[in-house]
C-alpha cells in the first residue's frame, strides 16, 4: 500500500501533495477551493504541500489530532473563548464584588433577574471555570499541531524546489509574462545584487529571498506555547505565590505562605498628602475639594527564621533588612516581593484614663494608661485608689442587649471597670470607651475620663512570588520575533523558464506583490526582460461578474 | 510503513504530554482552595504555651490518644457557645483516650483570662497569639474543630458549630481502641 505520487519530473511526493515538491506541476486534478478552469491561477497556500492531517485518517489518534489540526476548529476555538470572556465582563468577577458579602444574593440585588441567571450559570467565576480553563487548553493544543503538521510539510518543499518548475505551474503563477530573449548573465548579477539566492539548473533559474519570513508564525507560536506553559507553571506554588498579611504597627509577624521563614516588623506606617498651602498644587486641590494622597510606606524590618523548632515556638529571628515598602517599590528578598497595598488607620494602641470625682473634674485621684495589645488586670493608683478591668471588648457592640467584641483588633475598645476606692469600701462598676461613659448605678462617686489615646496605623501588604515571569517574558518576546520575522519580511521567488524562442517568467510572493514588481523592474533593466503583468488584474479587469472569486483567490495566493 | 508507524507514536505521545499537562492544571486549580490539612491527612505538629500557665504543649504530647483540636476565641459567639459541651463530655472522654485541646486566637491575654474565670473550663486551653498554629492549619472561620485519631490522622474537620450530638458523634469515632 503506496499511496505516494510520483511526478513526471521524477520526484516522489508524499500522499495528498497539491503541487509537486520539485517542479511545481499541478498533481491533482482539480484544487480544493478553486474551480478547474484553465486560466485559473494556481493555489500557492503552503506551496502545494501535503497537510499529513488532511491524508492520514486511520486510527483513533489520527482523528483527534486531525481535529486540532484543523484551522477552521482553532478559529472556532478562539471564537467561542473569546464570546465567554466578554460574558464575564458583564458584571463584576466574585473576587470584585465588596469582601464579605454573600455573592447569592448580591448578583441578584444589584443587577436582578440578569445578575441572578448570571450567577447561577457561573459566570462570577468565568475565568477558573473548568470550561474556561479547558477551552484555552485545547486552543493550546490547537496551536501546537496546527503548527507541526502545516511546518514540516511546507519545510520540506521548500527544501525540494528545484529551479527548474513545470510548465503548467509557470503559467498559472500571478504574475506571468514571456519575453522573446534575455541576457542572463546580466540579470543573474542583478538578482544578487538585490540580494537574492540565485539557483540555476539547465538555464532555468530560481531567485529567492526571504524564506524565513515564512517562518514567523511558527515562531510566534512557539511564543505563544512558552506563555501558556509560563501561565500553567502559576499552579506549582514554588513558582508563584499570591498572598495578604495585615500588620500593625510594632507588631511583628509570620509572612505568609513563606512556610513561617520570614518575618515582617511594621516600625510605622507613613501616609502623606499634598500641601495644600502649596502653591503649585493649590488650584488642583481645590478643584479635588479634599487631601489627595502622595505616599504611602511601610517601614519595616524583614526577619529571617533561623531555629528549625516547631510551629507555635518563639522564633530565632535574624535581622535580614531594614527597608521600606512604597506603591509600586516592593521589599524584595528570596524571591518573595512585598508591595505596599492596603492600610487601615482606625485602631487605637493606648489609652490614658484619669479618675476623678463624678461632680468635680479637676479633683483627680490619678492616671493610667493601658496598652491596648496587652492591658492589665489592675492598675494601682495615687493614694490607694485601684482600677481592676473587668472586661475589656477591642471592638465593643452592643447585640441583643449584651456587650460583645467584633474582633480582638481594638477598632473601638470599650472597659468594665471596677473602682476600688482607699480602703475596705465597696468597689464602684462603671463602663468606659470611646464616645461612652456610663455609670449603671447611677450613683457612683468617681468617674473615668478619657485624658488620651494614642492610634496605630496598620498596613496591609501583598506577599507576591513570582518565578513564571521570565517564562512569560521569553514567550512574549519570541511571539514578537515570529511577528515580526513575518510581517516585515515576505518570501519572494522569481523563476526564469527557457523555453523554445522564448523566456517565461514568473513571480511569487507571500505579501507584497508591489514590491516583488519592483524588485523584478530593477533586476530586469538592460536584460531584455519585460516585467510580468498581473494575471489576477487583468482577470479582475475583465471579468467584472467574476470579481468576487478574485478576491476569494488573492486571499489564498496569500497564504 | 516504518515512517506510519513513528508517525503514530510521535502523535500519541504529543497528545498524551499534552492531555497530561491539562489534567494537571485542572487538577491543580480545584485543589488549590482546599484547607491544607484535610480529612486523611497527618495532623502538623505544633507547640503552644498552655494558658495561665509557662508549660508548652506539643501536639506530639498526645501520641496514641485521640485528639480533638478546637480553634476559637472570644469574640466568637458560637465558639463561646459550643465550650460547654465539649467542657460537658471532657471528662468521660478522657478517661476513653480522648484529649480535648483548645487552641486559643485572642491576641490579648486578659479578654482570656477573664472568659476562663467566668466558664468553668477544664481543658487545657493554648494561646496562639501570633496566629502561627492558625495559619499551619489553614483555619479560617471559627469555630473549627479537627477530630485526629491515636495515630494522627485527621477523621474529621468541621467548620462550624457543633451541636451536642454530633461533637459526641466524633469523640467516638477518635476514641482510640481499648
Amino acid at each position: 500500500m503506496n499511496n505516494k505520487i510520483t511526478c513526471e519530473c521524477g520526484h516522489v511526493n508524499p500522499e495528498g501533495t497539491e503541487l509537486c515538491e520539485a517542479c511545481g506541476k499541478p498533481l491533482t486534478p482539480q484544487q480544493p477551493g478553486q474551480d478547474n478552469k484553465n486560466e485559473s491561477l494556481l493555489n500557492m497556500r503552503y506551496d502545494g504541500s501535503a497537510r499529513r492531517s488532511q491524508t492520514y485518517n486511520r486510527t483513533v489518534i489520527d482523528k483527534i489530532w486531525n481535529f486540532f489540526s484543523s484551522v477552521k476548529v482553532g478559529v472556532w476555538l478562539i471564537v467561542i473563548t473569546l464570546t465567554a470572556s466578554m460574558l464575564g465582563t458583564i458584571f463584576p468577577q466574585e473576587m470584585y464584588i465588596p469582601p464579605g458579602v454573600n455573592p447569592s444574593v448580591h448578583y441578584e440585588d444589584q443587577y436582578g433577574l440578569a445578575g441572578q441567571i448570571y450567577y447561577q450559570l457561573g459566570l462570577h467565576n468565568l475565568y477558573s471555570s473548568w470550561w474556561y480553563m479547558i477551552l484555552i487548553a485545547l486552543i493550546g493544543i490547537s496551536i501546537v499541531i496546527a503548527s507541526i503538521d502545516r511546518f514540516v510539510p511546507l519545510h520540506r518543499t521548500l527544501k525540494n524546489q528545484k529551479p527548474k518548475r513545470h510548465e503548467r505551474f509557470m503559467r498559472k503563477q500571478r504574475l506571468f509574462g514571456k519575453s522573446p530573449s534575455a541576457d542572463t548573465e546580466l540579470l543573474k548579477q542583478q538578482l544578487k545584487k538585490r540580494r537574492f539566492n540565485v539557483r540555476e539548473e539547465d538555464g532555468h533559474i530560481l531567485a529567492e529571498k526571504g524564506r524565513f519570513a515564512r517562518w514567523g508564525p511558527y515562531v510566534n507560536h512557539i511564543g505563544l506555547i512558552i506563555f501558556l506553559l509560563g501561565a500553567l507553571l502559576r499552579f506549582v506554588p514554588f513558582m508563584y505565590t499570591d498572598d495578604f498579611v495585615w500588620v500593625r504597627e510594632g507588631e511583628t509577624k509570620v509572612i505568609p505562605s513563606t512556610e513561617g521563614q520570614y518575618y515582617i516588623k511594621n516600625e510605622d506606617f507613613i501616609l502623606e498628602t499634598y500641601d495644600e498651602d502649596d502653591p503649585r498644587y493649590k488650584e488642583a486641590l481645590q478643584q479635588q475639594g479634599g487631601q489627595v494622597p502622595k505616599n504611602y510606606q511601610t517601614n519595616a524590618v524583614i526577619y529571617e527564621r533561623k531555629d528549625d523548632a516547631t510551629v507555635g515556638t518563639d522564633p530565632e529571628l535574624e535581622v535580614l533588612k531594614e527597608t521600606h515598602s512604597k506603591v509600586n517599590q516592593p521589599i524584595k528578598f528570596d524571591g518573595y516581593s512585598l508591595y505596599q497595598a492596603s492600610f487601615q488607620q482606625n485602631e487605637f494602641s493606648s489609652m490614658t484614663f484619669n479618675l476623678h470625682d463624678t461632680g468635680n473634674e479637676d479633683n483627680v485621684h490619678g492616671t493610667f494608661t493601658i496598652d491596648l495589645s496587652d492591658p492589665q488586670s489592675e492598675y494601682e493608683l495615687e493614694d490607694g485608689y485601684r482600677v481592676v478591668i473587668n472586661e475589656y471588648f477591642p471592638e465593643y457592640e452592643l447585640e441583643d442587649g449584651a456587650p460583645v467584641s467584633k474582633s480582638k483588633y481594638p477598632k473601638n475598645p470599650a472597659f468594665v471597670f471596677e473602682v476600688h476606692p482607699p480602703g475596705d469600701a465597696e468597689p464602684e462598676v462603671s463602663f468606659a470607651g470611646i464616645g461612652r461613659n456610663i455609670d449603671p448605678t447611677n450613683e457612683n462617686d468617681y468617674k473615668l475620663g478619657i485624658e488620651d489615646f494614642e492610634m496605630r496605623d496598620v498596613s496591609g501588604l501583598t506577599v507576591k512570588k513570582d518565578h513564571t515571569l521570565p517564562f512569560l517574558g521569553l514567550g512574549g518576546a519570541i511571539f514578537m520575533i515570529g511577528v515580526m520575522q513575518g510581517m516585515y519580511w515576505n518570501h519572494r521567488r522569481i523563476w526564469i523558464h527557457p523555453k523554445d524562442n522564448e523566456v517565461w517568467v514568473a513571480g511569487h510572493t507571500n505579501k507584497n506583490w508591489y514590491g516583488l514588481k519592483k524588485d523584478m523592474e530593477r533586476a530586469f533593466n538592460d536584460t531584455g526582460l519585460s516585467v510580468p503583468e498581473d494575471q489576477q488584474e487583468i482577470k479582475a479587469a475583465s471579468e467584472k461578474p467574476r470579481a468576487k472569486e478574485d478576491e476569494h483567490g488573492v486571499k489564498h495566493n496569500q497564504q | 510503513m516504518q515512517k506510519k508507524k513513528r508517525r503514530l507514536i510521535f502523535r500519541t505521545v504529543l497528545l498524551t504530554i499534552m492531555a497530561g499537562l491539562v489534567t494537571y492544571a485542572l487538577f491543580a486549580n480545584f485543589t488549590n482552595d482546599d484547607p491544607v490539612v484535610a480529612e486523611g491527612e497527618q495532623a502538623p505538629n505544633f507547640q503552644l504555651t498552655e494558658f495561665g500557665t509557662d508549660e508548652s504543649k506539643e501536639l506530639k504530647d498526645f501520641e496514641g490518644k485521640g485528639v480533638m483540636l478546637n480553634f476559637w476565641a472570644t469574640y466568637c459567639e458560637p465558639c463561646k457557645d459550643e465550650m460547654p459541651h465539649m467542657e460537658k463530655l471532657y471528662e468521660e472522654y478522657e478517661d476513653k483516650g480522648v484529649e480535648i485541646v483548645a487552641v486559643n486566637l485572642d491576641s490579648t491575654n486578659l479578654v482570656v483570662k477573664r472568659f476562663l474565670e467566668k466558664y468553668d473550663i477544664s481543658f487545657p486551653i493554648l494561646h496562639d497569639k501570633n496566629g502561627q498554629v492558625m495559619d499551619l492549619y489553614k483555619v479560617g472561620n471559627i469555630p473549627s474543630s479537627l477530630f485526629i485519631n491515636a495515630e494522627g490522622e485527621v477523621v474529621k474537620r468541621v467548620d462550624r458549630q457543633l451541636t451536642l450530638d454530633k461533637l459526641e458523634g466524633y469523640l467516638k469515632q477518635i476514641q482510640p481502641d481499648a
